[in-house]
């Protein structure tokens, strides 16, 4: 009953947070949102005895993706919609495969598809820590490691993208600089003290 | 599940949250103290004897200040920044065990709230969600040296929090487990600050940074920011900023002291379990006052500086310590 009611709860919030997200006309409040939304999930993952997964969810998702996207957000400037700017195809397809998720899921429900398929109990070792470790580096091992070459490509790729316009940049303001120092001597060059941070 | 175990956990749960509460307004104290020796001072002496009053007049001071709200101030976002910073900072520590075992009323109770596989991923994660109210706090305000010092400071948190992942790698591996408790007991015999050194050092700066205090305390840096992400705040709302610092405080030295100095571990703490606790709050204590000691002898270093030292020397430096670790495990066949 309580794990009923627990499930309940966080599926209420991350629906409602999801579809928040959605309608929200600022761009701050639909990550928050989104934030909100991956919380609750990873509640739901606790409620299913998967700790490692719960804690994953929230570090790496809510926690340095969603970081990422407000830093983006609040230095683009971008918080507020435009108005309106509607693709005039996006309206009707949405309708369509809404209605044939509709159908899919009514068929699903009414007929019963698969219905001898019922979920085996996992055991309760399944989410330790040292089995999802194990599962990595046996299992899985080539998925991993193409995850890892990936992550390396994109590392290397940011690097080069941000060092070549950097580069150039840093090459303008060193000009400049380099004038303005010939021209005027600064005065004051040393750093004011350190001053005392205020307590209460 | 039993109604007494809820109750045990709850009481816990607010025994945590009144300790950090009381500890943050004593840490202010000590930290004045500290801080008034170092510069040849008294420090606060009137409040009370000693001036052990004087966290007790500072709040009353806040609570009949001004609150302050700045026009065109995102209102929702401007009143929940200082308490999306305070929670993490108080529920970071419902991992770390702080002793063994006492029998109470005929009731074995266990020294911890949560003795979880996941302890220090848990940290992890509460870490990375603390970082949203600073964030947040700057964009609300509607003051652009608030937006800068919050960006900063994520920009710096985010940084730090790499170094500060890798350096727990290293115990984990010789402890073989996540959980804080397994940490604690493989250290019975040496505190790992033995074995890791380079982890405790990493670890030591990289959590300096993470809770913004001197000599990385960027984000309130205020000769360039104005004090950064909380100059639009008065009142009990910056008192929740100040809290949430003062408790990361204390709770990052209670992990350090976890993973690094043995824990509650020390001589008899197995014959009398009650001594757990004090030994961690000794040595709480003692990791408290060397981030004092840090604040009164180092300037504040340049932003670009703690960038380039964040990236270029901490986080390789806990990756090689990782790789090392890793090697000797293994060729010791451990």
């Amino acid at each position: 009953m309580s794990a009923l009611i627990f499930f309940f709860t966080f599926a209420l919030i991350a629906v409602g947070a999801a579809v928040g997200m959605l309608f929200s006309r600022n761009a701050i409040y639909a990550a928050l949102l989104l934030i909100v939304n991956f919380a609750s999930v990873a509640f739901l993952y606790l409620s299913l005895g998967a700790p490692f997964i719960a804690l994953a969810q929230v570090t790496v998702y809510a926690g340095a993706i969603m970081v990422l996207f407000l830093f983006v957000i609040m230095l683009l400037g971008a918080e507020r919609l435009p108005p309106s700017q509607e693709l005039p195809w996006q309206r009707p397809l949405g309708i369509v495969l809404a209605f044939l998720l509709l159908i899919e899921a009514v068929y699903g429900i009414v007929f019963r598809v698969n219905s001898a398929a019922t979920l085996s109990l996992p055991v309760v070792e399944f989410a330790t820590p040292a089995e999802i470790g194990s599962a990595l580096f046996s299992t899985y091992l080539l998925p991993f490691e193409i995850t890892s070459v990936l992550l390396l490509v994109a590392v290397v790729g940011a690097i080069v993208l941000t060092r070549a316009e950097g580069g150039a940049r840093r090459r303008a303001l060193v000009s400049q600089i380099t004038q303005a120092v010939a021209t005027e001597v600064p005065e004051h060059k040393a750093e004011t003290p350190e001053e005392e941070k205020e307590l209460v | 599940m039993e109604p007494a175990l809820i109750w045990e956990w709850i009481i816990k749960s607010g025994l945590i949250l009144g300790m950090m509460t009381a500890g943050f307004a004593y840490t202010t104290l000590y930290e004045r103290k500290v801080l008034a020796r170092m510069q040849v001072r008294v420090g606060p002496n009137r409040a009370g004897p000693f001036g052990l009053l004087q966290p007790v007049a500072d709040a009353v001071k806040l609570i009949f200040k001004e609150e302050l709200i700045p026009t065109n101030a995102d209102k929702v976002i401007f009143i929940l920044a200082p308490i999306i910073t305070a929670i993490p900072a108080l529920i970071i520590t419902g991992v770390v065990p702080w002793g063994t075992a006492i029998t109470l009323f005929g009731r074995v109770i266990p020294l911890h709230l949560a003795d979880v596989n996941v302890a220090i991923l848990y940290i992890l994660s509460v870490t990375s969600i603390s970082v949203y109210g600073i964030t947040l706090a700057g964009w609300s305000s509607n003051n652009k040296y608030a937006t800068l010092g919050g960006l900063r400071s994520t920009a710096q948190m985010i940084s730090y929090e790499l170094a500060l992942g890798l350096s727990f790698v290293g115990p984990i591996l010789i402890a073989g487990s996540m959980s804080l408790g397994d940490i604690v007991n493989a250290q019975r015999w040496v505190p790992f600050i033995v074995y890791q050194p380079i982890a405790a050092l990493t670890f030591t700066l990289a959590t300096i940074a993470e809770v913004n205090r001197a000599p990385f305390d960027m984000p309130e840096a205020e000769q360039e920011l104005t004090a950064g992400y909380h100059t639009e705040y008065s009142g009990m709302k910056f008192a929740l900023f100040f809290m949430a610092e003062y408790i990361k405080m204390i709770g990052v030295s209670m992990i350090g002291a976890t993973v690094f100095l043995g824990g509650y571990l020390g001589p008899f703490v197995d014959q009398f379990p009650l001594l757990g606790p004090v030994y961690l709050t000794i040595k709480v204590a003692a990791l408290l006052f060397i981030m004092i000691w840090l604040r009164a002898t180092l300037p504040r270093i340049r932003y670009d500086r703690l960038m380039a030292f964040g990236w270029k020397i901490l986080f390789p430096l806990a990756l090689l310590n990782v790789i090392l670790t890793a090697v000797v495990l293994v060729l010791r066949g451990g």
